[in-house]
């Protein structure tokens, strides 16, 4: 009695394995399809950014992986960046009161008068693009943001790419991974 | 002088109206006199493409691995310490992403979006536990899968959860799983991403309120076998589903069974299924008349829940960054709406018609009705087909794993007295033959 009802039950559980291999099979021919072998990451396009600061609160990584990057050869290296003082600074030194970083990111240090240099200490940034939006609208724009790939985890749905409001967010090829300001594009 | 000049420049380009919104060059970098190093900015590359092959290569080894120690090899031991790899590889190393559960999502975007590109790897992620499943049973969730194997280790004194309450929460991977695919394939959002409770810990880094939820199902999972796993994992139900039909599985000794009920004690996920012998029902007719009123009952769910997907399409859709962003911009051109978005600035300042957006958000909103249709009648289903289940138990006559709700963890096999004669008899020979799953035991 009990023998045929178990091939019975075996040869119903084969059809549908069978059934189950032939989807999958459909379903991976289909995604291969529609599939790349060459890897992608997110990027920042900068020309696009609008310095909302979801950047800043958005990225599964605490703090952001997209970082504030400082190209050198743009910058105007101001006495008075406004990238890097509050709008109307007391005077303009390193004083704590006078920096728009709420994190401190920013090192200025003299050179030859009047040109000061500035540099971005990035396990301080928290990309909230506050110095970006400052040297953008007063001074050359070389400041920007930029997913930093040290830690940028790659999500295949990137968080900031879903909340960017002008959708900024890319993704490159993996080969060429920042989208770099330049002297030329700007002018 | 030169300080003063500089800020009287500085003065008239505030008043100046401002050219344009991404910079332009207003103070040509200087000339410096000598000694000065420009500073180069530093670009750290991206992971390397191969690491992504390596992680394939990794999941495939782990996923034979402990079929074998499972079914061949029978070793407890062996699963524990491939669950301690997998945690540190795919959770702590890898950081969680790319995993399977997840996977579900980025598939789905890609059969239902053509222009989607998908990475190989994320397909791979997808197929390869599935097909695994189809022939072994579920040795990914014993060991392999970073989340599976973290609460597997964090277990300690296991609480049965009533069989009722197993019912009823048994729904929630299968809405879960219907729900993800729903908001990935309309490209809406990754839900099963932004709300694994996992990951935050594995990264060390998160939100406050994911942190939290990662320790409170790290807290209850001391108590109650696996709660992600069996609760809320949209993949384990689609892998549950695959597994009842798997090739071989976890099996008990069914030759000699003494129904010392052992095994159904230490199985601390209720996997094990009580021998229900064959009885036939008192009354044949009143049970055709009940079966008939359940089948009614389905598909009176299924209707249900297609007329609560349809009302619910439109706030579905709002999860849309388009959609929402059109209602954004229509209400401000009504009045309703004061206050404008950084998202309906930026719409603005592109120039793009209005009437575009709209016609976009439709199409969103088109997907989302045909999605939350076919989603609410799933639910439907699912609601009918656990009340199907539930009252027509599979017919059995000794203890066994069922094959759907067993993640292949291997505790029953240290505790059946049977089963470790059976072992250590067979131990000689070393590899003990597969058994196929529901052997028949007078057979």
């Amino acid at each position: 009695m009990d023998k045929p009802e178990s091939s019975r039950r075996q040869f119903f559980n084969g059809t549908v394995r069978g059934a189950f291999l032939f989807l999958l099979g459909a379903a991976t021919t289909l995604l291969f399809r529609r599939s790349q072998t060459k890897r992608t990451v997110w990027q920042i396009d900068p020309y696009k950014c609008i310095c909302c600061t979801h950047c800043a609160t958005e990225c599964v990584m605490h703090p952001s992986a997209v970082k504030c990057v400082q190209v050198y050869p743009m910058c105007g290296y101001c006495k008075l960046c406004t990238g890097y003082f509050e709008p109307e600074p007391i005077s303009l030194d390193t004083g704590a009161e006078n920096q728009l970083c709420p994190t401190g990111a920013i090192k200025r240090r003299a050179l030859e008068d009047p040109y000061y240099e500035y540099n971005i200490d990035e396990p301080l940034c928290i990309g909230c693009a506050k110095c970006v939006k400052g040297c953008v609208l007063f001074g050359n724009g070389s400041f920007f943001l930029q997913v930093r790939h040290d830690r940028c985890v790659n999500c295949d749905e990137c968080a900031i790419a879903i909340a960017c409001p002008s959708q900024a967010f890319q993704r490159v090829p993996a080969d060429k991974p920042y989208l770099m300001k330049d002297r030329e594009h700007q002018a | 002088m030169r300080r003063l000049i500089r800020g009287c420049l500085w003065l008239t380009l505030l008043s100046l109206p401002i050219a344009g919104a991404f910079g332009v060059e207003r103070f040509p970098p200087p000339e410096f006199d000598a000694g000065y190093k420009m500073p180069v900015t530093t670009t750290p590359p991206a992971r390397a493409q191969w690491l992504s092959y390596l992680d394939v290569a990794v999941l495939m080894a782990a996923l034979s691995l402990t079929s074998y120690l499972v079914l061949s090899k029978r070793s407890r031991d062996g699963v524990l310490a491939v669950a301690v790899f997998s945690l540190l590889y795919f959770g702590f190393y890898q950081q969680g992403c790319v995993c399977s559960i997840g996977s579900v999502q980025d598939v789905a975007l890609a059969l239902f979006n053509s222009s989607y590109v998908v990475p190989l790897t994320t397909v791979a992620f997808f197929l390869l536990p599935l097909v695994f499943t189809l022939f072994f049973g579920r040795t990914f969730c014993a060991a392999v899968c970073p989340m599976g194997a973290m609460q597997e280790l964090m277990l300690m004194k296991p609480v049965k959860v009533a069989a009722w309450l197993e019912h009823a929460l048994g729904v929630l991977p299968f809405i879960y799983l219907g729900a993800g695919i729903l908001f990935a394939a309309t490209g809406s959002a990754f839900i099963i991403c932004e709300y694994d409770p996992f990951i935050a810990l594995y990264r060390r880094t998160g939100s406050f309120g994911m942190l939290a939820l990662g320790v409170a199902f790290l807290i209850a999972g001391i108590f109650i076998g696996r709660p992600y796993c069996r609760f809320l994992c949209p993949y384990g139900a689609l892998l549950a589903l695959v597994a009842r039909y798997s090739k071989w599985g976890v099996t008990l000794s069914p030759m000699d069974c003494i129904h010392c009920q052992i095994c159904d004690t230490a199985c601390p996920y209720g996997a094990i299924a009580d021998p229900m012998l064959k009885n036939p029902h008192p009354d044949p007719r009143q049970r055709a008349r009940r079966r008939m009123a359940l089948l009614a009952l389905t598909a009176l769910f299924i209707v249900l829940g297609g007329w609560l997907g349809e009302q619910l399409s439109i706030p579905f859709s709002q999860a849309h960054a388009t959609v929402s962003l059109a209602e954004q911009v229509a209400a401000e051109d009504a009045g309703r709406v004061m206050e404008p978005t950084d998202a309906s600035k930026a719409f603005r300042q592109t120039g793009q018609p209005v009437e575009e957006l709209y016609a976009e958000a439709l199409r969103v909103r088109g997907r989302f009705a045909v999605g939350s249709v076919l989603f609410g009648a799933f639910v439907g289903l699912v609601f009918g087909v656990t009340l199907i289940s539930v009252s027509e138990p599979h017919e059995r006559s000794v203890y066994d794993p069922d094959p759907a709700d067993c993640v292949s963890c291997g505790r029953c096999y240290v505790y059946c007295p049977k089963e470790i004669v059976r072992v250590k008899r067979i131990q000689s020979k070393d590899v003990i033959p597969l058994t196929p799953v529901r052997d028949d035991p007078k057979g």
